[in-house]
């Protein structure tokens, strides 16, 4: 995983609340079986079906940044979600609440899922609209957001072990391995009528 | 001190426990599909590593599959690649896979249960979100990424951030013709889709106890539909009757002791839960959704609300964005909403009883003219018994099309979709703008209100058909 600590980029404004992951990625586009390639599948549908969507605007071409409403992600736990805003190419979704599949999986893959009072959300929606050119910048070692255009300086939560993990890029699987030992021995104290599926 | 079920199953299963880590906590049964596993096993395949435990953890094909012509390729080459590259994932891992043709194939949150592998107190995850079907059992179950899938199938483990509870208690008796669909749309409707987000919900109360197991699972299949990370039932009489003498059902003095334990796993008199809602069974009816999330919902009833009464704007803007999709006028009659389609399936009410109580309602009538209505068993098991009982030939008789068993039109990743502007009653649980199928537009209904639609062809209630 790409380590993630310090991310200045412009920002696109998506001004709707409970973008589900169906719309984040259509379920037509999970049919792949490789890990790429998903940045065609990203709302796709909205894309396609309005010219004035936001991605299709091109003052907003190359952003890193995405801005949203509230209940970000509800809905399906396809982890495609995040794969197709990361191959889009967005380092980080700003959003006042996630649905917590959605944020789990962010914060696995290393797509920082940032919270912000909708307030906070709703001024850089405006600075971001008056000047696109707008730089915010998401610093994960001083946990806070920084938008000087948007006059935003706000410190948001992270617990410290994610923090440690993105900082350092870990791959959770490794750190589990490291307590194998653990993992066997709760095995032997597991109910002996307990189901095995072979 | 008294504690919650939720938080006597979580305790049960912490291997690790350090300060300023999440719990590390033990998996008994890993379900696996075909659409979130293939980034899984190949990343495994790169890292070297095995799966920690094939005997935990079981696969089935059910997104992709096609619901006719089983025997047939399937025709679309990518959903074909990813079912071929399941098996051969299953097969180079010796995970047991149920594939299509299989009688125990079907979707994965009914075959589970049916095998009797899902059992009161375990932990149970699968990459689908509506893994929280088998919290019915008082299993604390929930969907996870694919990062998680391999993560699970690597060490049998998840490192897991601390939860909320919530109790929905749900009083007093259904009426006739309310089924347990009806209790979870109104309560998605009550807390919103974002209500739900960091509990783990109990549902309890008189009305929750008097429903049989599979209605249990339609209720904890939609919480992730309130954004709940997963929905529990107390375990009981009629949760242990349902698991007994299942194919991986304790035996003899097994499953006496798994009774004993079962029974410890209730919330304590006097345990805390975070948040409260309560509901009265006996003012329900028949619900169904107008929009495009599934907390948008009314009593059939009711009319199609005005986004201007709304006093939240972020909800007044989804409001009139969803009617603008959906196609419908504000102060519409439910009831004055025509549909093209019924399907009648899926994780949410595609098994036996949801089968024989739509049965009941279309048999010796005839769908409308016009509509065509999809029955799609939730297994294969579950065709077979319904053909047993003559189910199969009741839906046939009524002009409905009896299909084989997948997840299906719930969300189109198969040949079952919706064509653009068409309109569904469905018994799944999403009704998000092109789930469907492009440009599709969905109400969430129960299987009673499904099939007495199917048979007016507007939404309605069996209470609306004429007597025969």
């Amino acid at each position: 995983m790409e380590k993630f600590d310090v991310h200045t980029g412009r920002a696109v404004p998506l001004r709707a609340s409970n973008v589900d992951t169906d719309q984040i990625i259509p379920a037509v586009y999970l049919k792949r079986v490789s890990r790429t390639g998903f940045e065609d599948g990203l709302f796709a549908e909205w894309r396609k079906s309005d010219p004035d969507f936001v991605l299709n605007r091109p003052e907003y071409e190359g952003a890193s940044v995405l801005v949203t409403g509230p209940d970000f992600g509800t809905g399906s736990s396809r982890e495609h979600a995040v794969w197709a805003l990361q191959d889009y190419g967005f380092k980080t979704v700003l959003s006042s609440r996630f649905a917590d599949i959605f944020r789990g999986n962010s914060l696995k893959g290393g797509l920082l899922t940032v919270l912000l009072p909708q307030e906070v959300i709703d001024r850089l929606w405006a600075a971001v609209e008056a000047d696109p050119a707008t730089e915010v910048t998401v610093d994960l070692v001083a946990r806070e957001v920084r938008a000087p255009g948007a006059d935003v300086r706000e410190p948001f939560e992270l617990d410290d072990y994610t923090r440690w993990r993105l900082l350092e890029g870990l791959d959770d699987i490794a750190l589990t391995l490291r307590h194998t030992d653990e993992i066997g021995e709760f095995e032997t104290t597991r109910e002996p009528w307990k189901p095995v599926t072979l | 001190m008294a504690r919650t079920m939720a938080e006597k199953v979580w305790e049960e299963h912490v291997v690790r426990r350090a300060d300023g880590e999440p719990d590390l906590l033990y998996i008994d049964l890993h379900l696996v599909h075909e659409v979130t596993s293939p980034q899984a096993f190949e990343g495994l395949r790169l890292a070297g590593r095995g799966v920690r435990r094939p005997d935990l953890t079981i696969a089935t094909e059910d997104h992709n599959v096609p619901t006719m012509d089983l025997l047939a390729p399937i025709a679309d080459p990518v959903s074909r690649k990813q079912v071929e590259t399941l098996r051969k994932n299953c097969s180079d891992f010796g995970v047991r896979l149920h594939p299509m043709g299989d009688i125990d194939q079907g979707v994965v949150h009914v075959v589970g249960p049916q095998l009797g592998l899902t059992q009161p107190g375990m932990t149970v995850v699968c990459g689908d979100s509506h893994t929280s079907t088998h919290g019915a059992f008082g299993a604390l179950a929930f969907g996870i990424g694919t990062s998680q899938v391999e993560h699970v199938l690597a060490t049998q483990t998840l490192p897991m951030q601390p939860f909320r509870t919530m109790a929905v208690t749900v009083n007093g008796t259904l009426r006739p013709g309310v089924s347990a669909k009806d209790i979870i749309l109104a309560v998605i409707a009550k807390i919103g889709t974002g209500g739900g987000q960091g509990y783990v919900i109990e549902y309890r109360g008189e009305a929750i106890e008097a429903l049989s197991m599979e209605a249990r699972m339609t209720v904890c299949n939609m919480s992730i539909e309130a954004g709940a990370r997963a929905g529990m039932i107390a375990p009981d009489q009629t949760t242990f009757d349902y698991v007994q003498g299942r194919p991986h059902a304790p035996q003899g003095a097994d499953f006496d002791a798994a009774v004993e334990h079962w029974k410890s796993l209730r919330t304590d008199e006097g345990a805390e839960f975070d948040a409260e809602v309560v509901l009265d069974a006996d003012e329900l009816s028949p619900f169904v959704t107008w929009g495009t999330n599934p907390g948008q919902g009314v009593p059939l009833d009711a009319e199609v609300p005005d986004p201007a009464s709304y006093e939240d704007p972020s909800a007044r803007a989804s409001a009139e964005k969803a009617l603008k999709y959906m196609d419908l006028k504000a102060g519409t009659p439910m009831r004055e909403v025509s549909v093209d389609t019924v399907f009648l399936g899926s994780c949410t009410n595609g098994r036996i009883e949801d089968l024989r109580a739509a049965a009941e309602i279309v048999r010796g009538r005839r769908v409308a003219d016009g509509v065509r209505m999809l029955v799609v068993p939730g297994s294969m098991r579950v065709k077979e018994q319904a053909n047993e009982e003559g189910l199969g030939q009741v839906f046939l008789d009524a002009g409905a099309e009896w299909r084989e068993a997948g997840c299906s039109m719930c969300l189109g990743m198969n040949p079952d979709q919706l064509k653009p502007g068409e309109r569904s009653a469905s018994t799944s649980n999403r009704n998000f703008e092109g789930r469907q199928g492009r440009g599709g537009r969905t109400h969430l209904v129960s299987p009673q209100v499904a099939a007495a639609t199917a048979v007016r062809g507007t939404l309605s209630s069996p209470a609306d058909l004429d007597p025969q």
